[in-house]
Formats: C-alpha cells, structure tokens, sequence
C-alpha cells in the first residue's frame, strides 16, 4: 500500500471525486426544502426548485409591471458595466504606479509608505465620504471599487517588479537602454501577465465592493436587486441571483486564466 | 581598444572587507580568467568592472578614461544564469540591444532599419550556432544553447569588454569544451579584452592568457571579515592572443 500522499485519483473518479460536494449541497438542499415544505406550504426561506424556475422566468424574460425592463439582465449591464470600469482603472493604476514604485529608487521612496497606509484604511470606511463628495451616482461606485482594489494590487506588482531577476536588468543596461526603455522593453512586458495574475486575485474584492455600494445607493443592479428583494423574504429570488453573480464571476476568472495561458506563454514555461 | 587600469583598489560592505589594494594593468585583447574560493571577492570584482557597485577606495580606468559608474554597451555581460529574456525569441533577444542604440523612445526599430537590425542579429545567431531556433522562446532551449544566445546577445553591440560570470558552471562537461571553443574563436576574431570568472582551474588556464588568483592574504580567526583577498598569483595562461 503506498502511502496517501503519493496515491492520485484517475480522471474519471477526478471528475466524480470534484462533482460529489455540489451533489451532496443540492440534495441536501432539496430535502431540507421539501421537509419544510410539508410542514407549512407558504414557507418562504428554503423555496423549491418550481419557485425558483418561476421566479428565474418572472425576473429574467417577463417585462417589469412598473419600469417595462427585463429586471435581471438590466440589473447584470449596470453591475457590469460597474465592476468592468472600475477594475480597468484599478489595473491601470496598478500597472503604472506598481511599475515606478518597483524599479525607481526614488519613486519607491516616496510613494511606497502612502501606499502601505492607503491599503489599510478599510474601503467601505469611506463610503459615505465617497457618496457626500462624489454624490450617489456611477462615480461614487466605480471609485469604490478603485480605491478598494487598487492598493493591493499596486503593491503586488511592485513586488513582483522586485523579483524581476537583478541580472537581467543589469543586462539590459549593457545593451544601452535607457531607464525609459528598460520599463518599455522589460519591465512592463514581464510585468502584464502578473497583472492578470493581479487582476483575477482582485475579482472576489471587487465583487463584495460593488455589491456593498449598490446595496447602499442604487436604483439598479445585482447587488441593488439582492437587498430590495430581501424586504419580502424572496429566497426565491435572492438564490438565482446568487448563483448567477457567482456564475458571472467564476466565468470571469476563467477567462482571465485563459487569456494569461494564450498571450504569454513564456511567463508558463519560465 | 580596451586596456584596463585598476589602482589600489578597496572594496567592503558596511564593516566586512572584501577586496583589498587591488592593483592590476591589462592590456587589450587579454583573456583574465579570476580563480579563487566561494566569497573570496572575485565576483564582486566582476560586478565593480560592470560598474554595478563604486569601489570604496581606489580607481578603474578603461584606455585611460574613468570607468563609467553604471553598466554600459562598452562592457558585455553573460552570467551563469537569468542571462536572456525569457519573454522575448532568440532573434528578439539578440536584436534587442539593436533596438535600445537606435529608438530612444519607442524602444523598437521598425521598417527599414528593423530589417537591418534583424539581419546583424541573424548573423550573431549563426555565428554562436543558433541560426536554427531564431524563432525559439529561450526556455525551449537547452543550458547550453541558452548560455550561446546570452553570448550573442551580449556581443552584438561589440563592445570593448566582455565580463563572463561563471558563463559555463551549470553546464555538462561536453557542452563545456564546445563553449570553450565558441569563446575563445570570438575573443580572436573580437579582439575583445575578457573576463571570466570560473571555479574550475583548467578552465582558468586553458582559455587565459592570464590567471588572477584571489585570496586572503591577512586573516584575523576572531573576525574572518575583517580583511580582504588579494591577487595572490597572476600566471600566464595556455591561451594565446594570435591574428
């Protein structure tokens, strides 16, 4: 018998093996649901899989009574289009500032420690600053999602600047290039797929940032649509949608997981 | 032209001595091989002709000017290892140093002078052997092979000077004697001045035309820090400086 550490699951009993927890969540969920179900029909907390169809159908192809929209996929745009801007700007920030901070002595010196405290100051701290200043509208969002990710992700990459081997930075400066064109031709380059690397870590945060500004103030999206529903105890509801933003979130990873595979080879085998 | 002049040279880090009154002169097209224990300096001694750390005392002069205080195109570097770029193909490697003499600011050559640029860098491959994988991504490459694109890549700017860095210390013995070849027909053909820190001795000898030693001279059992190494032996090598 060979020790436990060393034995691995095949690809069938791999797949079997990965597929058994979301069983065993679904049919536990469905026996507790039934078992309440019986006890008092009009139970909303646990609904069942007929109410969900019902409620998935009622948010996502039938018109609002009130506004005319289809609620789910106006509620997914608005959040998108949220999560989606604020996690290019964030990215860019990061790219530039984590770039300078890394290989500039001088720009380390002085933008280091105000980074350091800035990524500690807990983001949803200053939310309302952001509505009093920024006012309710996209802005005060989208800035939440910047200022909540971006610190971690500057300081992330500065880091991963620092671990570019010095040897090739000395090379580099044996082929005449200038500090310009060692970050053009370099660092930056070497630097991207770390940002994806950067930007995927930063997904789960972005979410709960978006999530927590609009369940705050917001007139639309997912996260608005989760806590609205709440007031009636629509499980019904709020479990569709949970499921859809973690969909919507895995598939983004996975993406970003594939795209990172298909530009940069190089940054795999190295 | 590259003669090098080092005067009573001193080096250390806060406290510690590493290299003590150094003194040398080495005329161009010299093959210096430097020998010595593990920490006995003789790396540090490479880094400060790279002008990658200032001496605390003393002065290097290359043909009579002071050597510049940052790593320039007039000194090639190859190091054991993280010598190329991993993301960039052999040819791009190679056409790299090209690129940062010509376009200030864009970094890349295009047109016309990009076609240029690729061509000396072709013939740099083929003259280290690696016409075949211009398209390769180094890590697809063997130690070896690897080691001949950081050698092309650093020559293709001709410079002056060339620093090895125990270029062949992680490579198979085999492997070793084609390299030794491959340097030492660059070095004639060149009349470039090397030098080339290694830990095997025969290595030293075969392709010097002289073998620094280093070693403490002065040693204190109660601070092993406290004093420098020196240049011990210079000997002649086997190596000859010929047309």
């Amino acid at each position: 018998m060979r020790r436990l550490i060393n034995r691995e699951p095949g690809r069938l009993l791999g797949f079997v093996l990965a597929a058994l927890p979301f069983v065993l969540l679904v049919v536990i969920y469905l026996a507790a649901s039934e078992a309440r179900l019986g006890l008092n029909p009009d139970d909303k907390l646990l609904p069942s899989p007929a109410a969900f169809m019902d409620a998935i159908h009622r948010m996502a192809f039938v018109e609002d009574q009130r506004s005319g929209d289809l609620l789910l996929w106006k509620d997914t745009a608005a959040s998108l289009q949220r999560l989606l801007s604020g996690l290019a700007i964030a990215a860019a920030l990061a790219l530039s500032l984590g770039t300078l901070i890394g290989a500039i002595p001088y720009v380390r010196t002085t933008l280091g420690p105000i980074i350091a405290v800035i990524a500690m100051i807990p983001p949803l701290a200053i939310l309302p600053i952001l509505f009093i200043t920024l006012g309710l509208g996209e802005v005060a969002k989208v800035a939440l999602i910047v200022l909540g990710v971006t610190p971690v992700m500057v300081r992330d990459l500065a880091f991963r600047v620092a671990e570019i081997p010095n040897e090739l930075i000395l090379k580099a400066q044996t082929l005449g290039a200038s500090t310009w064109q060692l970050l053009l031709r370099v660092v930056l380059p070497m630097l991207l797929p770390k940002l994806i690397r950067a930007v995927r870590l930063a997904l789960g945060p972005a979410w709960l940032f978006l999530i927590a500004a609009e369940a705050i103030a917001s007139t639309e999206g997912l996260g608005y649509r989760v806590f609205l529903v709440r007031r009636f105890l629509a499980m019904d509801v709020i479990l569709p949608y949970v499921a859809w933003i973690t969909l919507l979130a895995f598939t983004m990873d996975w993406l970003l997981g594939r795209l990172n595979r298909r530009l940069f080879a190089w940054s795999e085998r190295a | 032209m590259s003669a090098v002049a080092i005067e009573h040279l001193w080096m250390g880090y806060n406290g510690t001595s590493v290299l003590e009154n150094i003194s040398l002169e080495v005329t161009t097209g010299s093959f210096v091989t430097l020998v010595g224990a593990s920490g006995c300096g003789k790396s540090t001694f490479l880094r400060l002709l790279l002008g990658a750390e200032r001496p605390l005392k003393g002065r290097i002069t290359v043909d009579g000017e002071p050597l510049p205080a940052e790593p320039g195109p007039d000194r090639g570097i190859v190091f054991q290892r993280y010598s190329v770029f991993p993301h960039l193909t052999c040819l791009e490697n190679v056409v790299l140093g090209l690129d940062f003499q010509a376009a200030p600011w864009t970094g890349r050559l295009f047109g016309q002078k990009r076609r240029e640029a690729l061509a000396r860098a072709e013939a740099m491959l083929a003259a280290v052997g690696l016409d075949g994988v211009a398209d390769a991504l180094p890590s697809s490459l063997s130690g070896g092979m690897q080691q001949r694109l950081a050698i092309a890549q650093a020559l293709v700017l001709e410079p002056g000077i060339l620093l090895l860095d125990e270029p062949f210390g992680a490579l198979d013995p085999g492997i070793r004697l084609d390299m030794h070849a491959l340097v030492t027909r660059l070095w004639r053909e060149r009349g470039m001045t090397v030098f080339m820190v290694t830990h095997d001795i025969s290595e030293a000898f075969k392709l010097g035309t002289r073998v620094l030693t280093f070693d403490k001279v002065r040693r204190d059992p109660q601070a092993p820090d406290a004093y420098g190494a020196r240049i011990t032996y210079d000997l002649p090598g086997y190596n000859r400086q010929e047309g």
